[in-house]
């Protein structure tokens, strides 16, 4: 309770709260983007909370059009950082779409997308999904969705599903969902100038803004989404689709969201960037406090109008530890959203190097590359340093606790191999061609689609 | 005490003779038959709003819209007072960062929490005059050339004719990329956004004040020119004493119609390019999806109604007022 009433008034003003132990920040009017998801509670959060101010950090929130438009922003100087799908910075850092160099230093946290499907899809799977006590058994996986996507292509129908950006999560996830039922989703090719990713594709994946995309399916352009929170509950909440599988279900605590910044922004600032950290810091741990205690005061700061606001009760479904997939059906995920816990702001190279392997994968890089390479680039976008500097500076400051980060002196960057993903396949982040090998569909090794 | 009554009777008698005729019309005119027009027209709204079911829920009807409204003015005090708390905060925090480090140069920074409704109506409202004023600057003269000097305008009218038409929407990317290449400052005093939204205004609204000044300085009456001849004005007296006065009622045609298309682009290009204003309102207000959206999005569409139409009055009152000839009716 005093933890709790002291961030609440946080913004309580003492000397050693703006204190120099960092260096006073070089730019102190700061404007940051984001996009109307969930996920961008730690933004909203820090400033709410006056952690931002706590830094001497006069920060201007600033939702954005679309990802393209935030990224565009971010390199061309209009916003000093922002909400990014992390894809962004390695997809600009090798040149898939634009190129720049945007580096982050701060994961802003795991989990929170899910994959909809329209009512008449979910009609014709719900009988191809094993059931126990009357209910589908989760996670339900894209297999009973592949004789469906077979009759659309024998009556010579496009299957058109919906995600949020190229190098987006979404993309991966729903790719991998999709192969791993035997559905292909279809290649890059951007050394043949094509870019739509629907080379030899079962699936047609398109890009649609994510608040759109409910809109998009009731007028029947898609079949079916992948996308962040409350566009997935939305859909539920006005009946015209069905969440069929979370991504904690398709990759337990798999990496979402980063903050990223141009890296010419962060050599010429580097204090500010290390004070951003640090209050994004004490967002994401105020957000995960006491069991998620706080979600419900975290769901009204972000109902909003000027931050996602969508409907408080759309907002909560998913951010206070449930998730409700069939309407009725709603199930316990109290991990759906992680902003803090199992290290979820430490930006580790091995969640790097997976977003490499599946840009690979589906042949947005269209060469073969070196092991190094994946290390090498995950090196250049990731900076554990400075996020390292910014959590030492809440120790120091007492405002956090040694344990609750990774121990910095010993830290790799690399999780251990993971296991929990939906097919079940291990990911070693230090053998990403090894890790390719293993997939049916998709490239790998010097193949080129 | 008869006669009293008897005056009475009269004047009564006078009165309501005097309401069946002309007063009445005017009044029926003024008053009764816009009541009546807006009275249907909310109860037609009313009556498909109940019939409209969208993914967000049901079309907002009046009360959903009046109701809004409110909200929306309550939001503007609530933010105020949070900016009072916010300059608050900055002053201790500046006085305590100065009492450790004397050098810094302490500044007071602007509230950095949203705009509410109504700044938005003020950013677009000065948005919306400063891109017309600019046009107007250029236009005025360049139609006073025009009019004045045949080769000038078989000069420019190519360019009116290929660039009257062009959409604010196709403008706008460029003016963007101008704006942002060209305008770099540490400390600036304009935001790029409020100056692509401005110059995207001055470059569609140009147009109609280029016509009707170039027109009307053409068609001045010959014996005014006959006498500027005669008393030998040279070009500047000429113009300042015979050409812009007798253009007048022409050139604020030009401006009020460009007053009008202005307002228009300006709420397309803040939607499109997502630049501060009424037009960002709306569309923010699409990306929410929350079940009052629909609602604040019908306030916005109203109040951006009602502002084009007071902007427009406005325009016609100053054209009356400096129209010589009062016995044109305009409307």
């Amino acid at each position: 309770m005093s933890i709790a009433l002291s961030l609440a008034v946080g913004s309580t003003i003492t000397p050693s709260s703006i204190a120099a132990d960092v260096g006073w920040p070089e730019k102190e009017e700061l404007k940051f983007g984001f996009i109307k998801l969930t996920d961008m509670a730690p933004l909203a959060i820090a400033y709410e909370k006056g952690y931002f101010e706590d830094e001497g950090l006069y920060v201007t929130l600033e939702a954005q059009a679309n990802w393209k438009v935030l990224l565009d922003r971010v390199i061309d100087g209009q916003l000093d950082g922002a909400h990014m799908l992390a894809g962004q910075p390695l997809g600009a850092t090798i040149g898939f779409g634009t190129k720049a160099d945007i580096i982050t230093a701060f994961s802003m946290d795991l989990n929170g997308n899910a994959i909809t499907v329209s009512n008449d899809i979910w009609k014709q799977m719900k009988p191809l999904v094993p059931h126990e006590n009357g209910k589908p058994v989760h996670p339900i996986k894209a297999d009973a969705l592949k004789p469906i996507v077979e009759k659309y292509q024998a009556q010579g129908k496009p299957f058109n599903m919906g995600m949020v950006f190229p190098v987006s999560t979404h993309n991966y996830e729903l790719r991998y969902w999709l192969a791993a039922g035997g559905i292909h989703p279809g290649y890059y090719a951007p050394h043949k100038g094509d870019i739509t990713g629907q080379l030899q594709a079962d699936a047609l994946l398109s890009v649609t803004p994510p608040p759109q995309m409910p809109a998009t399916m009731e007028a029947g352009t898609i079949y079916g989404y992948c996308v962040g929170e409350p566009w997935n509950q939305q859909a539920v909440f006005k009946g015209i689709g069905v969440p069929v599988v979370t991504d904690y279900e398709i990759w337990k605590n798999n990496p979402e969201k980063v903050f990223g910044v141009s890296k010419g922004w962060a050599d010429k600032y580097p204090n500010t960037h290390i004070r951003v950290v640090k209050a994004m810091i004490r967002a994401a741990m105020w957000l995960d406090e006491n069991n998620n205690k706080n979600r419900s005061e975290a769901v009204k700061i972000l109902a909003k109008s000027q931050y996602v606001g969508a409907d408080y009760e759309v907002i909560a479904n998913s951010m206070t530890g449930t998730f409700e997939y069939e309407k009725g059906d709603t199930r316990d995920v109290p991990d759906f959203n992680v902003f803090f816990r199992y290290n979820a702001t430490y930006p580790y190279y091995s969640d790097a190097i997976w977003y490499l392997t599946q840009m690979r994968r589906w042949g947005q890089i269209s060469d073969a590359k070196s092991d190094d390479w994946y290390k090498d680039i995950a090196k250049k976008v990731y900076r554990p340093d400075i996020y390292a500097q910014a959590a030492k500076a809440l120790i120091a400051e007492g405002k956090a606790k040694a344990s609750e980060f990774p121990e910095f002196t010993n830290e790799s960057g690399f999780k251990p191999a993971q296991t929990h993903f939906i097919d079940n396949i291990v990911y070693d982040g230090s053998k990403p061609n090894a890790y390719l090998e293993q997939f049916k569909i998709g490239l790998k090794g010097s193949q080129q689609p | 005490m008869l006669k009293a009554a008897d005056i009475g009777k009269v004047t009564v008698l006078e009165f309501k003779s005097a309401v069946n005729t002309d007063a009445a019309k005017k009044i029926s005119k003024l008053l009764l038959l816009p009541f009546i027009g807006l009275t249907l027209f909310i109860f037609l709204w009313h009556v498909a709003s109940q019939n409209i079911d969208t993914s967000l829920g049901q079309f907002p009807g009046p009360v959903q819209v009046l109701e809004q409204s409110s909200v929306l003015v309550d939001e503007h005090f609530a933010e105020r007072e949070k900016a009072e708390a916010f300059y608050q905060r900055q002053q201790e925090r500046n006085e305590a960062r100065l009492a450790q480090d004397p050098t810094y140069d302490a500044k007071i920074r602007d509230y950095t929490g949203k705009s509410t409704f109504l700044d938005q109506i003020w950013t677009s409202l000065y948005t919306v005059m400063v891109g017309f004023l600019i046009a107007s600057l250029i236009a005025v003269p360049l139609g006073v050339l025009c009019g004045l000097s045949q080769n000038a305008y078989a000069a420019i009218n190519p360019l009116i004719q290929l660039f009257k038409p062009v959409s604010p929407l196709a403008w706008l990317p460029l003016v963007t990329m101008v704006v942002s290449a060209l305008y770099v400052t540490d400390d600036p005093l304009f935001s790029k956004s409020f100056l692509t939204s401005a110059l995207t205004v001055s470059l569609c609204c140009l147009w109609p004040t280029l016509v009707n000044t170039a027109v009307g300085v053409s068609g001045i009456n010959q014996d005014l020119v006959n006498v500027s001849r005669v008393l030998t004005l040279n070009k500047w007296t000429h113009i300042i004493k015979i050409v812009l006065p007798s253009s007048i009622p022409m050139i604020f045609t030009g401006l009020r119609l460009s007053l009008g298309i202005g307002w228009m682009v300006l709420i397309a290009a803040e939607m499109l390019a997502q630049n501060p204003g009424l037009g960002k309102f709306v569309w923010d207000e699409f990306q929410n999806g929350s079940s009052e959206s629909l609602a604040r999005i019908m306030v916005a569409v109203l109040v951006i109604g009602m502002i084009g139409f007071a902007l427009d009055r406005i325009m016609l009152a100053i054209q009356r007022h400096v129209s010589w000839d009062k016995s044109v009716a305009l409307r």
